[in-house]
């Protein structure tokens, strides 16, 4: 009852904090044919007079679908197959069902028509391997059951992904999940023998792969649309047209050219020899959208030292916050814990058993109540603090000498003064190892912020994998690590200073 | 002074106290001894209202344990034990200042009596701004005792107070202990696994348990010449060469 009541006064509150502020949010997923769409519906907005924001580099369709649905997203870029085999599983579909006319009845949801280009599923293998094994086709595989596949974890898991191409053709082959711009390295260095490709990749060119045929018509389509908000029309009136204009404006080879420049990047000036240059996405929508509408859009590129300030002040409040909350509740938990005859076990398994969650799963599930907002990963990083802190509350409380513990009962101290006087200072050096613990591992999990498009060190970190741009790890990475040993820092000075030196001696 | 009528208390199966009968004289010193596991430091924890008897009834100047304010209790008696089971985390100033602190003593007359405790049991201004990982196990002991003396109880509960101590220094400060029990002139109940100790701090009053129950009560002498049975014969016989040295030797 409570806790309906706190969710409704939120997403009231997040109704109103959207209503009073204009701009247009979109989302793109992680990959970058998906950032690319994203800018194009982003730099659209903007020509045709509107705020526009781009939250670039979130993690899976079903997180965009959900934050599309509650209204923290606008629009963002899916496929067909995705949108009926997965995010519309749930409703049984028969194969001519009309998506749009679903969408619209359902979740008030409106699709454009298909972009242009149908970006399936396939599955590629090196040159190399095709002409030893001789594989054409997809049934080629099942005559050489000792081939790894190497499938991204998305695909390792939906429906229309491995489990249901496994039946389909019988395969017996090993499969791997692992991120998809890995999986290039796997089949390089020969982990893996194939893997899932889309149509569109930038690098079945770049690493000269085979793509097999899918012989028994297994993969359905996967027409890229842009989706958005059916009340978006009523707030832009001219947003949903800006929008429509990329139906229809896109075919493969176009698609599949500006992946390559945004990945592996233009053929430098210098000739054959020289590096690639790679281009920001945000400049390969505008030059798209230059020479298809003949539109000079609005491309916003971030520098490094933009991105770095900008995500070291997100990563700053989600760790802060998180960790303020996890204070203020885990030690009364861990006192409870203590105190309370039959409260120990209870707790400690329930704090416990939050933290074998996986963190992705835990944002999915905390997104229908707190939104596509930091507020959702300041919750999962609260609920993932607890456990260190909870656990050396109640080790500490527990773990006091019984001679000592006696003697403050029997110098006739209250057991509100027993746990202020002796028993909480006693314990606090435990406490704060605990702290310190669950500060390291919040700020390490804050990347995962990222996955839901609120920032954080993550999201270079992501976009780097993707981009396979080690610098732009790094600039993710390096401060995370460095914000870690920070914090332990912090709270070492900390226990000087609240730590009796009589436990130091 | 305590009665204690009939008390029994088992820990599982184990029986520490199987029906204890027990009054303490005002202003006396007892001590309760016997071998290891006679019931004596359950005992004494059962009159620090530590642990409740499972049966019978302890009272303290008529005040029934069951039905009392226990902390009002606990306020009016000194506890120390073996170890001290002095806060860490405090010196040992703030060790003894806590209980007054927390009763609603005024800071000044928290000092005051903390001076006047530090005097009677020797202990520096100096010594008393260390904390107990600081001191020496003599200190501790010290310190521990100005502690269960701050509130000026009327009664004095220590278990093994010398227990931790090496020879010598339990020597001293046998001495001085029973120099503040005359001083003070409190109900004293101690519990001591040394006879020697027994004859010299309580000398009038010793109560030796065994296996939950008290075996005979009476002065050194009469347990000496009177026992009451072939095992206060034995314990006594056993420890009393070690007696002579400390009781009659000594003096």
């Amino acid at each position: 009852m409570i806790a309906r009541l706190v969710v409704s006064v939120l997403m009231l509150a997040a109704c109103v904090a959207r209503a009073q502020d204009g701009t247009i949010v979109v989302g793109s997923k992680k990959f970058t044919e998906s950032v690319i769409l994203g800018e194009m519906v982003t730099q659209l907005l903007r020509d045709a007079g509107y705020d526009a924001d781009h939250r670039r580099d979130m993690g899976g369709s079903r997180v965009l679908f959900e934050g599309l649905i509650r209204g923290d997203l606008d629009a963002y870029p899916d496929y067909t197959g995705t949108i009926r085999h997965e995010l519309l599983s749930g409703l049984d579909l028969p194969p001519d069902a009309d998506l749009a006319e679903v969408l619209a009845r359902e979740h008030g949801l409106a699709m454009t028509k298909p972009l242009g280009f149908n970006n399936t599923y396939a599955v590629g293998v090196t040159r190399a391997t095709a002409e030893r094994y001789g594989l054409r086709t997809i049934s080629d595989l099942r005559a050489h059951a000792g081939l790894v596949l190497g499938f991204s974890n998305e695909f390792m898991d939906r429906e229309d992904g491995w489990p249901g191409l496994r039946t389909a053709y019988g395969l017996t082959n090993p499969a791997r999940g692992m991120d998809h711009d890995l999986a290039y390295r796997g089949l390089e260095s020969g982990d893996i023998q194939a893997m899932d490709l889309y149509a569109t990749d930038a690098e079945i060119a770049y690493y000269d792969l085979v793509v097999l045929e899918d012989d028994r018509a297994y993969f359905p389509r996967y027409d890229a649309v842009i989706l958005y908000r059916m009340d978006l029309a009523a707030r832009a009136p001219a947003a949903a047209e800006a929008i429509e204009r990329l139906a229809g404006s896109i075919d493969a080879h176009t698609m599949s050219a500006m992946n390559r420049r945004a990945k592996i990047g233009d053929p430098a000036p210098g000739g054959p020899d020289a590096a690639p240059v790679r281009i920001a996405e945000a400049i390969v929508a505008q030059d798209f959208l230059a020479e298809r509408f003949g539109i000079t859009s609005d491309a916003r590129v971030e520098t490094r030292r933009d991105i770095l300030w900008r995500t070291t002040r997100e990563h700053v409040t989600l760790v802060a916050w998180s960790m303020a909350a996890a204070l203020l509740v885990a030690i009364p938990l861990g006192v409870i814990a203590a105190k309370v005859r039959g409260a120990g076990a209870p707790i400690l398994w329930a704090v416990g058993i939050l933290q074998t969650m996986p963190a992705l799963a835990l944002l999915v599930l905390l997104i229908p109540l707190f939104g596509l907002d930091a507020k959702t990963a300041i919750v999962a990083l609260f609920l993932y603090s607890l456990l260190p802190i909870v656990r050396n509350t109640y080790a500490g409380l527990t773990g006091i000498p019984g001679d000592v513990a006696e003697s403050a009962v029997a110098i006739g101290l209250t057991a509100r003064q027993r746990l202020l006087d002796v028993e909480l200072p006693l314990a606090l050096p435990t406490i704060l190892a605990g702290v310190k613990t669950a500060a390291v591992i919040n700020v390490g999990t804050a990347t995962l912020a990222a996955l839901i498009g609120v920032g954080g060190y993550g999201q270079p970190i992501l976009t780097g994998i993707r981009l396979d741009d080690f610098g732009l790890i790094l600039l993710g990475a390096g401060p995370a690590a460095l914000m870690a040993i920070g914090v332990q820092l912090l709270f070492d000075l900390a226990e000087r200073l609240v730590v009796s030196r009589g436990l130091r001696l | 002074m305590f009665v204690v009528d009939n008390v029994h208390k088992s820990f599982g199966r184990h029986v520490a106290l199987a029906g204890v009968h027990l009054d303490t004289r005002v202003g006396r010193t007892t001590a309760l001894i016997g071998p290891s596991g006679c019931g004596k430091s359950t005992l004494i924890r059962v009159l620090a209202t530590l642990l409740s008897p499972d049966r019978g009834e302890v009272t303290f100047h008529g005040e029934r344990y069951a039905a009392a304010d226990l902390l009002a209790v606990r306020r009016r008696i000194g506890y120390a034990i073996q170890s001290g089971g002095l806060f860490p985390h405090l010196t040992a100033w703030a060790n003894v200042e806590l209980p007054a602190r927390r009763a609603g003593w005024k800071r000044d007359r928290s000092r005051a009596r903390i001076e006047q405790l530090a005097e009677m049991v020797h202990l520096t201004p100096d010594t008393l701004r260390r904390f107990p990982g600081e001191l020496s196990g003599g200190q501790r002991q010290r310190v521990a005792l100005m502690r269960a003396l701050v509130l000026d109880p009327e009664a004095l509960l220590l278990d093994e107070p010398l227990g931790a101590l090496d020879p010598l220094i339990r020597a001293d400060l046998q001495r001085e202990l029973r120099e503040l029990f005359d001083e003070l002139g409190k109900t004293v109940v101690l519990v001591t696994h040394d006879l020697a100790e027994a004859a010299y701090l309580a000398p009038d009053d010793i109560v030796v348990l065994r296996e939950g129950r008290i075996e005979q009560r009476g002065t050194f002498a009469e347990l000496r010449h009177s026992p009451a049975d072939e095992f206060v014969e034995r314990f006594v016989e056993a420890q009393t060469a070690r007696v002579r040295v400390l009781v009659e030797g000594g003096s």
